[in-house]
């Protein structure tokens, strides 16, 4: 465009005119042509996210008679545990991607300070849980927390507690095993944003005085916010579509929404109650990014949308 | 469920293009996969194939929701699949099965309340109190109310929370209904009975192998559990006691999907799946009693090994049949008030 931009400068003159239609022209081409380079993904974008977004949409406004109708978004606050399942996948939500914070920040910042070498090594043992099955993960935990399992037993048998510990088939169950496999999403942005900061900067901050722990406060977490908020959305946006291991820690106490889409998809004979939850939660999702784009600029959720 | 709605589309599109390709004397047979699968090839699929001269092919179905996916997307796959009674009940008034002819099934000896135009009973599920007998001895609960008995029996307890019709029907149990006055269950009044034990239900299971792991692994001390789970368990030594007293007997059924492409020859194996002879051979693989109680009187199954089927005439008397027509009609509605209150 700034092609045509420049031309318009020129418009005044009538050697002036003839270029500009030779360069509007050039320019028209060009554009046509990455047009035709970007419309095998294009059509890709649009086949198999749009049109099955807007299939599931449509599907959600029929109901079991097949009648068009608004009965199964209706079902969501007539039915109180439709609600109490919203509120509890933002619970979920909310204390991993805390809890994540808390353990992801200092282990990238570790990362962030060893020497090369140690640091690749360290990033293998982050990136290492990513090659397991999820499922195989969640039921390893299960053997770990449950009453009977590892720390209980050594608990008990090293004396600190005489009763187990209830860490699995509740709360604190689901937030352990969502924890550990979310905790990736949230270490590997924050560390590629860590090792960009310029060591440079540091120096300065503490040639001028400053303590290490007031460089840290002042120049290095600063500069870390982007790539801490890119993981915190990252890792909020999954937990709200979690499945499994809510499903095999929660001990059917901690419903979360993607559980309850199976079940709608089994318990009604419409295809609708099942695709009004997955449209409920898109919408919440898109209005959340929406959200956080907002309030931390671009930069936090580049991952998406940089232009 | 994305996947399912893509699988959906694309099933949609496919079923211009798809040429009937099986041959006239192969069909294809859908049911739950794992070792309930293996024993019905040994004991219908295999010997039916023999006997009729045919091909069988196998698939595994995740329920009513495939075979509504198939023929709402007119691409049915299946010539014969397996579902639970009360899907069969529903799927049957949506349509979405052919008529069985039972001049070619013979339906005499299947409970006639598993026989119906367009579905018939082909094995039982038990729902079965287990306990643990490292905790309790064999002083363990015995029936559903000493289970909500939570100051007799103090313990960790699990429930079904993905099955309300079963839980339902144990918590009608549980409140001193009689066996046979459990059907028509008055919901709202186990509802309340299921009010009453909630605070003490340490887990809610959503898959018969996450029912047997608590069990196994001690995470409670009693539970409601698929017979064939606690089975299981008792057999790989685990200290477990269960029984078939205050059981709920629930059916499997088979359907042909509407649609089928092979109708005729399907009926026919359909027909000899439910005969006495083969359905006899179930129980000698596998702990799904047979649908079919002419099964016990052709001999094949050693007496001993009766007491432990839970469809024998016997056991029968100990337990309630879950019918399937009442949750046909009260499956939603049940079930949304459950979860309402098993999630407060």
């Amino acid at each position: 465009m700034s092609v045509g931009s420049a031309s318009l400068d020129h418009a005044g003159r009538p050697d002036g005119v003839l270029n500009a239609d030779a360069l509007r022209a050039d320019a028209r081409r060009q554009a046509l042509g990455l047009l035709a380079l970007l419309s095998p993904g294009l059509f890709l974008v649009f086949s198999i996210i749009i049109v099955p977004i807007g299939w599931l949409f449509w599907l959600s406004l029929f109901d079991e008679t097949g009648q068009l109708s608004l009965a199964n978004y209706a079902r969501f606050f007539e039915q109180a545990s439709y609600i109490k399942t919203f509120a509890t996948t933002f619970k979920v939500a909310f204390v991993v991607t805390g809890a994540c914070v808390l353990f992801g920040y200092p282990l990238a910042y570790m990362l962030s300070q060893l020497p090369r070498r140690a640091a690749s090594i360290c990033l293998i043992f982050v990136i290492l849980p990513f090659w397991t099955s999820v499922l195989v993960r969640t039921y390893a935990w299960l053997v770990i927390l449950q009453r009977k399992g590892l720390i209980n037993n050594w608990l008990i048998d090293l004396g600190v507690i005489g009763q187990p510990l209830p860490l699995a088939n509740n709360f604190a169950g689901v937030v352990i095993g969502m924890t550990h496999i979310m905790l990736p999403f949230l270490v590997l942005p924050l560390y590629a944003s860590m090792k960009t900061i310029d060591v440079d900067c540091l120096r300065a901050g503490m040639n001028l005085g400053a303590s290490p722990a007031a460089t840290f406060r002042q120049i290095f977490f600063p500069l870390s916010l982007p790539g801490l908020a890119s993981g915190v959305v990252i890792v909020f946006v999954l937990c709200l579509g979690f499945f499994v291991t809510p499903a095999l820690m929660g001990g059917g106490k901690v419903i979360m929404w993607a559980m309850r889409m199976e079940q709608a998809t089994s318990l009604y004979s419409n295809w609708g109650a099942g695709a009004a939850l997955g449209v409920v939660l898109l919408a919440v999702t898109l209005a959340l990014l929406g959200l956080f784009q907002w309030l931390l600029g671009a930069r936090a959720t580049g991952v998406w949308s940089r232009r | 469920m994305t996947k399912r709605l893509c699988i959906h589309g694309l099933a949609g599109l496919l079923a211009s293009v798809t040429v009937p390709a099986s041959a006239a004397d192969t069909i294809t047979v859908a049911s739950w996969g794992g070792t309930y699968q293996e024993a019905q090839t040994k004991a219908f699929f295999d010997p039916t194939a023999k006997d009729l001269g045919i091909t069988i092919k196998q698939d595994t179905t995740n329920g009513l929701d495939d075979v509504r996916l198939q023929v709402t997307g007119n691409a049915v796959k299946w010539d014969i699949t397996e579902l639970g009674a009360d899907e069969c009940a529903r799927g049957s008034k949506e349509g979405l099965f052919e008529k069985l002819d039972y001049n070619v099934i013979d339906k005499s000896g299947i409970n006639p309340k598993l026989v119906h135009d367009d579905w018939v009973g082909i094995s039982y599920t038990s729902v079965v109190l287990i306990y643990r007998t490292d905790v309790f001895g064999d002083k363990g609960p015995k029936s559903w109310a000493d289970f909500w008995d939570v100051e007799k029996f103090p313990g960790r307890r699990a429930l079904s929370g993905s099955q309300a019709t079963e839980t339902l029907s144990v918590a009608a149990l549980a409140k001193g209904t009689p066996i046979d006055k459990v059907y028509p269950v008055d919901i709202d009044g186990a509802l309340q009975s299921v009010d009453k034990v909630k605070g003490h239900i340490d887990a809610w299971w959503t898959s018969g192998a996450q029912a047997m792991q608590l069990v196994k692994d001690g995470e409670v001390d009693m539970a409601s559990i698929w017979n064939g789970r606690a089975g299981t368990l008792k057999k790989e030594g685990a200290p477990v006691s269960f029984s078939f007293d205050q059981g709920v007997l629930t059916a499997d059924c088979m359907v042909i999907p509407k649609g089928s492409k092979n109708k005729d020859i399907a009926m026919k194996a359909l027909a000899k799946f439910v005969s006495p002879d083969l359905q006899a051979n179930l129980p000698l693989y596998v702990d799904n009693g047979p649908a079919n109680e002419k099964a016990f009187e052709t001999g094949k199954i050693p007496q001993e090994r009766i007491k432990d089927i839970n469809s024998s005439p016997e056991n029968v008397k100990k337990q309630v049949l879950q019918d399937p027509e009442f949750w046909r009609d009260n499956l939603v509605e049940a079930t949304e008030k459950f979860n309402n209150l098993i999630q407060q």
